[in-house]
């Protein structure tokens, strides 16, 4: 087994430790998304969204939702805390470098983040009738890619913050424009034109139109794609300008 | 044989100099120690040494490599113990001793590790639960886990009582038993004495001293220094004026006379010839602590 995986292995198990994370990580998604579903309302067709019922554009929008709210909050908090308690300092005086305790954060969370768009999906399958993603492969790309730009925020957050305490707060502040803007007060459906432009340049508002498009058997567009690739280049390279390992 | 080569290191943080000039050389096999006051430039000299800082001049060498170019090999023969290091809170000792043996090309037995550290009862003990002493430990575990051929220890008794210190001290010498050469930093003047084959003395950056300990207590010359209470007042001249003594102090009713050669027998015959016993008396050989003040001016601790 390579170093990357006992890490990632070694991180899952103590993230499995902190029962405030599983519930808001693991837990918290799905139920929303069951309550939501429960909605009787939320379950018939309407003129105004073209056919669609709430709870169909609600999917991808809990699907993102499961994987940011971990990583805008508790990666920037681990890794910040991580960084104040001389974890990272202890580590590079390893043959490990540090960068690998990224790859195996960034790892984890993904994986985490596929497990319960799983969940979720089969959720609305059984519970619900919404239908599977009709491009699967579109999906996944979809889902990936804007994980990546969230993940890349969360380590930017965890780099540019003085500590753990800190890093935590900043990414909850973000966390909540974020999810206005992926739709979860107001779906982006029924948000007047400028809310959606606004929208659009957000990296979960072009995350979940993408994962909306290819459910609904359509390539995301390039202009939502750009969108994302454009957050993960930014936030990447500036958490790695302002990475401090100590 | 040298195992660390430290020569003209200048390290500076801005407009301060950190280190002005460090020059030090560590055999193989021995405890070598770096004593200095907080601020002398211990830790920043030992972090040039363990590749975690940039030299701004001057050269490093550990078993032949250069931190800065060959780090990725450092790693594997330089185990380091660093202040203020921690590890996850709930991660436990078992897991991390398991993680860190498999960074290593050839790391040691890690259970065997813990059970020579008195540790084995702790292995399924999340890190948050351990003792002051018990995390130093595992420390120590972690800078020896690879199998190092030079481990840096960083203040690793600071904080700990008085029976946890004396508990690492062995630690530290079974380390060197194993036959790990160990650089040990340390503000401790008792710790350098019972432990150090040879110390640098550090002030202000600069190396002030570097010798075995005898030597450097030596450096002090064969000074005593007695104390007693006398058993009837007198007059304190008739004791200074012994070519044995230097100084006569009064405090209350004990005196110190300092003063060399066969100080103790002179004292007493002198004492009795003017009818005056000596109580409670006491003999204080050098000590380093002495030879710290000799060599900076003032004591460790100020």
């Amino acid at each position: 087994m390579t170093v990357l995986l006992r890490l990632t292995r070694a991180e899952t198990r103590l993230f499995l430790r902190e029962p405030i994370s599983v519930v808001f990580a693991l837990l918290f998604p799905p139920v929303l998304y069951a309550v939501l579903g429960s909605v009787p309302s939320f379950q018939e067709a309407e003129e105004g969204l073209g056919g669609l019922r709430v709870i169909d554009l609600y999917t991808p929008i809990v699907v993102a939702l499961a994987f940011t709210v971990p990583a805008l909050t508790n990666l920037p908090q681990q890794f910040a805390t991580y960084r104040e308690r001389g974890v990272l300092r202890r580590m590079r005086t390893t043959p490990v470098r540090p960068a690998v305790m990224l790859g195996a954060q960034m790892l984890m969370y993904t994986c985490m983040s596929v497990a319960t768009m799983l969940v979720i999906l089969a959720l609305g399958r059984v519970a619900f009738d919404v239908d599977l993603p009709q491009l699967p492969l579109a999906y996944i790309a979809a889902h990936l890619l804007t994980s990546l730009a969230v993940l890349a925020i969360g380590l930017l957050v965890g780099a540019v913050a003085p500590s753990g305490t800190s890093a935590g707060a900043i990414g909850f502040v973000l966390l909540l424009p974020m999810l206005f803007f992926a739709g979860l007060w107001t779906p982006r459906e029924t948000m007047p034109d400028v809310l959606r432009t606004i929208s659009d340049a957000t990296p979960l508002g072009a995350g979940v139109q993408s994962l909306q498009d290819a459910a609904a058997g359509d390539w995301p567009h390039l202009l939502h794609l750009a969108v994302l690739l454009g957050w993960t280049v930014a936030a990447g390279a500036l958490a790695a300008r302002y990475f401090r390992w100590e | 044989m040298t195992q660390i080569e430290v020569q003209g290191l200048v390290k500076r943080y801005g407009d301060r100099t950190a280190v002005g000039g460090v020059d030090l050389s560590v055999r193989r096999g021995e405890i070598f120690g770096i004593l200095g006051p907080n601020g002398a430039g211990k830790t920043t000299t030992v972090e040039c040494i363990e590749g975690l800082r940039t030299p701004d001049s001057g050269t490093v060498r550990v078993c032949g490599l250069d931190p800065q170019t060959d780090s990725a090999e450092l790693r594997h023969v330089l185990g380091a113990q660093l202040q203020e290091s921690e590890l996850p809170d709930k991660i436990t000792v078992g897991e991390a001793m398991e993680l860190y043996s498999s960074f290593y090309r050839d790391p040691a037995d890690w259970r065997g590790l813990i059970a020579d550290l008195g540790l084995t009862d702790r292995t399924r003990t999340q890190f948050r639960h351990l003792s002051g002493g018990q995390k130093q430990r595992l420390s120590i575990a972690l800078a020896v886990i690879g199998n190092p051929r030079v481990a840096v220890l960083d203040e690793l008794t600071t904080g700990l009582d008085p029976q946890s210190r004396r508990d690492t001290w062995d630690l530290i010498e079974s380390v060197r038993d194993r036959g790990v050469t160990v650089l040990l930093v340390t503000h401790f003047m008792e710790e350098a004495e019972r432990l150090c084959d040879r110390i640098a003395v550090i002030d202000s950056g600069r190396v002030v001293a570097l010798d075995t300990t005898a030597g450097l207590v030596s450096t002090v010359g064969d000074r005593q220094r007695i104390g007693f209470r006398p058993s009837a007042p007198f007059d304190p001249g008739v004791l200074s004026a012994l070519p044995e003594v230097f100084g006569v102090d009064r405090a209350e009713d004990r005196v110190t006379v300092t003063g060399t050669g066969d100080l103790l027998s002179a004292v007493v015959t002198e004492l009795s010839r003017h009818g005056v016993s000596a109580s409670d008396l006491r003999i204080d050989q050098p000590s380093l602590d002495d030879a710290f003040v000799a060599l900076t001016g003032r004591s460790i601790d100020d």
